[in-house]
């Protein structure tokens, strides 16, 4: 529960004297994204605590080790909670963590994502300064949006020490349904449900099973449901244990997600045609995030090839987890947006301090 | 050297950029004449003006991309321009400079109303947007007060905000993917039809960047579905106080209102003179909170704000009963601006942003400064995000007092960064506000900024002078701001 902004000021500055590399991690949660890690480790988890929290500003400030846990457990004395509801991948995970993977649970289509709800950050770039950027109102457009940015860098621009985020109240009440159906026919009722002002908070499918929350006022969310159910193509009926369900999706925890074979994210158009039918799908997010889990039969699979049917799905792939850590496990970039990454790099980190290749093998 | 004679230079250039142009682009397309180009030499902050060397409609993406390669071979700096609807002089022509106006891209290319999103050029409208999805039951959300005029590449270099961004987010929340040409004339595409992309988050980056990364394109907006319901609860109240403690409680009782309004009473005045809303002219301030969602959730939820206005103390309680009413009552905010504007020779608009917590401390202070450099000022504040819209009111024909205006501006935005606020919440820095940056950053900060910048345009040539102050600057802008401020103690 300490500020050791100073510390690292003081470890980035000896890695730069010395010539060293630095790792920053904070539980090491997410340790499996991204490319294999290299150089000295920065660990984060001793920089914790809540530096800041007005229920009714609906934000808070806490710095970047803190845990997900602590800060859940905080906002629901409040009643309010993280509307991006993060994975936690393991015990503890990390905000910071969480900012720098950008990584949002089943309601992010309806309550946005971590990238949506960050206002603002304190970093330590290259050159061991302490940069404050955005603030903790929920509109600023004074200088460039370089919090957002650092959603998804995989910390590539430096030591991100504070986050303030915007909160939301918790819905009175929640009811998922579960309905069966072929992924196909789960793509397009999900699109179609999204067409209407009904207050789904989660759609997604797996092994057969349309699973549809809804969340809003406990004494009106009935009848709400009763009319969605009626425009269902089959019969749906309400989960028990919802919340377990939607929080093992949400971690990794649904028997889809065991074992150790290679586990492919496709960020897709919602309503892009299902593909490769006869593998082992988990579709999400109304449809806009699909797991892969390739088996042998695919075992041939690389990169590019994935990356051409995520293509023709208006979207995007990475090898989320398993496979060769040591190629390149993200969607390739343009030669001209590659020129920019680089520079925008070298902007912040003009030694290469931290997570050298984390991303990309080239940045 | 001797100094070179800069209109000679200019001319010889302005030949040589039409004759280049000219090849490419249909004459008529290609203003040179004073006259012609009077209409571009501002935005709509009408008080800071300049006339660029020409100005250049393209009709083609080819064409703006061809543009793009002439301008930087030529080492030529290149303001691009929407509706110019901006208020912070983003985009103001640069001298020696190309006007690129985007306003030819009128086009919605792809309406997907299953996949619920919106492929538009950037000249496209905002409310134009929300009109052609209307068909579908679908809609744009972010609605800037001047979504009649403005454009959707516009509102992304501002990262736009509106009357209902507390709930629906501001323009970098509605944008899944943008078209971008560089300042060396590549085309590139940020995002994607997901809803994130891998590496580093371009998208977000270029949401509020005011021009100075790319010139956009094209513009791929995500689309909403018409809520089924929305109701507005006007409330008056005869202390300011009392009214930005309402907009606290209303967020305590974990209702998240899809608009939350605030006027005071010069604003409410100039309103109801304005377009006769029905609005309570005694009232000292008024609260505008719109509910919007399922028909039985809207109608619980206005009940509970109802009586939760009423028990705060308000002096009078008015709920919309249909969706005439309700658009009357809005309309009185919407026109709030030229409302003010009739009551008043001129007016100058600040857009600062504040924790919603400080909203009476912040009023009380403004009320000072008022009373220091003798001027009014017409409060119209966004509070659920705690947006400052102050109106303050002056006569340009009076010496002197645009100068006034622009210092009582000034301390207006001190007052916000000083209370954990900032200086802009969506208008931008553009020029007018860049002296302010020097208040809300370090110089570390700003170095960081001018990084990224080159990381863009390494030369410095897309709308230069804009958003980021240079750094020699910095420290004389801090020196005037303190001075400003001892002044005035």
């Amino acid at each position: 529960m300490s500020d050791l902004s100073h510390q690292f000021i003081e470890q980035i500055n000896t890695a730069r004297s010395e010539g060293q590399q630095l790792d920053i991690v904070g539980f090491g949660s997410k340790g499996f994204l991204g490319r294999r890690p290299q150089g000295q480790r920065l660990e984060l988890t001793g920089h914790s605590g809540i530096v800041d929290y007005q229920p009714i500003e609906l934000v808070m400030t806490v710095r970047a080790g803190t845990s997900l846990g602590e800060i859940e457990h905080a906002l629901a004395q409040h009643n309010q909670m993280l509307a991006f509801d993060p994975p936690h991948f393991s015990d503890q995970a990390s905000i910071g963590g969480t900012l720098a993977c950008n990584q949002s649970g089943p309601g992010r289509p309806w309550c946005g994502s971590v990238r949506d709800m960050v206002l603002g950050t304190r970093l330590i770039n290259g050159k061991g300064e302490l940069l404050r950027f955005g603030g903790q109102v929920m509109k600023n457009v004074a200088g460039f949006d370089a919090s957002r940015l650092q959603a998804g860098a995989m910390g590539c621009f430096g030591v991100i020490t504070e986050v303030s985020v915007k909160v939301l109240p918790k819905p009175d009440a929640t009811i998922t349904l579960m309905s069966e159906m072929s992924a196909s026919l789960a793509i397009t009722t999900m699109n179609e449900l999204g067409r209407h002002a009904i207050p789904l908070t989660a759609a997604c499918w797996i092994d057969g099973g349309l699973y549809l929350r809804f969340s809003g006022l406990q004494s009106v969310l009935n009848e709400t449901v009763k009319q969605c159910i009626s425009t269902l193509p089959s019969a749906a009926k309400p989960l028990d244990e919802a919340d377990q369900f939607w929080r093992d999706l949400r971690d990794h925890r649904l028997e889809f997600f065991a074992g150790e074979s290679p586990l492919w994210r496709f960020s897709l158009q919602s309503n892009a045609d299902h593909f490769l039918p006869d593998q082992h799908w988990l579709i999400d997010w109304g449809g806009a995030q699909r797991w892969l889990k390739t088996d042998a039969l695919l075992a041939d699979t690389n990169i590019e090839r994935m990356e051409q049917v995520a293509v023709d799905g208006n979207g995007q792939v990475s090898l989320f987890r398993g496979g060769d850590r040591s190629g390149e496990v993200f969607h390739n970039q343009t030669s001209a947006l590659k020129t920019i990454h680089q520079r925008l790099k070298k902007s912040f980190d003009p030694e290469g301090l931290f997570n050298s290749g984390r991303l990309y093998s080239w940045l | 050297m001797t100094a070179l004679n800069q209109p000679q230079v200019s001319a010889t250039l302005l030949a040589s950029l039409v004759g280049q142009l000219s090849e490419f682009i249909d004459p008529e397309n290609i203003i040179v004449d004073a006259e012609s180009k009077k209409p571009y030499e501002c935005d709509g902050l009408s008080m800071y003006t300049q006339m660029p060397l020409l100005v250049v409609l393209p009709e083609t993406i080819e064409q703006a991309q061809k543009v793009m390669r002439l301008c930087h071979r030529e080492s030529v700096s290149v303001v691009a321009r929407g509706a110019g609807t901006g208020l912070s002089a983003g985009a103001m022509p640069c001298e020696n400079g190309v006007l690129l106006s985007l306003a030819k891209f009128k086009d919605i290319l792809e309406i997907d109303p299953v996949g619920r999103f919106a492929r538009v050029q950037p000249g496209v409208r905002n409310l134009a947007i929300s009109e052609a999805a209307s068909a579908y039951g679908l809609y744009y959300a972010p609605d800037p007060s001047s979504q009649i005029a403005c454009t959707i590449g516009g509102n992304v270099a501002e990262n736009s905000g509106g009357v209902h961004c507390l709930k629906y987010g501001l323009t970098v929340h509605n944008i899944i993917q943008l078209q971008v040409l560089t300042v060396d004339g590549e085309l590139i595409t940020l995002g994607n039809l997901g809803l994130d992309a891998c590496g580093f988050d371009l998208l977000a980056l270029m949401h509020g960047s005011e021009g100075l990364l790319g010139v956009i394109t094209e513009v791929t907006v995500k689309l909403l579905p018409v809520p089924k319901k929305a109701q507005l609860v006007m409330a008056a109240f005869d202390n300011v106080q009392a009214a930005g403690n309402a907009v606290s409680e209303v967020i305590a009782k974990g209702i998240i209102p899809a608009g939350l309004e605030m006027m005071d009473q010069i604003a409410i005045r100039a309103s109801e003179d304005f377009c006769h809303a029905g609005y309570p002219v005694d009232a000292k301030a008024l609260l505008l909170c719109e509910i919007d969602g399922a028909a039985n959730e809207v109608q619980e939820h206005v009940a509970i704000i109802e009586a939760l206005f009423k028990s705060l103390g308000a002096i009078s309680v008015r709920v919309s009963k249909d969706e005439k009413e309700r658009q009357l009552l809005w309309k009185g905010r919407k026109s709030a601006f030229p409302a003010v504007g009739r009551i008043s020779a001129d007016y100058y608009c600040m857009d600062g942003t504040i924790p919603r917590g400080q909203l009476a401390y912040v009023l009380t202070e403004m009320e000072k400064l008022s009373g220091y450099y003798g001027l009014r000022v017409a409060n119209v504040f966004h509070a659920g995000d705690g947006n400052l819209h102050p109106l303050i009111l002056f006569d340009a024909n009076i010496e002197g007092e645009f100068k006034k205006a622009e210092l009582f501006g000034e301390a207006i935005l001190q007052l916000c960064v000083e209370v954990g606020g900032c200086i802009t919440g969506e208008h931008g820095v553009g020029m007018e506000k860049i002296s302010q940056m020097p208040e809300q950053f370090s110089d570390q900060e700003l170095s960081q900024f001018h990084g990224i910048k080159a990381a863009f345009d390494p030369a410095g040539t897309l709308n230069p002078g804009k958003g980021v102050p240079v750094l020699k600057r910095c420290q004389e802008y801090r020196s005037i701001n303190a001075a400003n401020k001892a002044e005035r103690r």
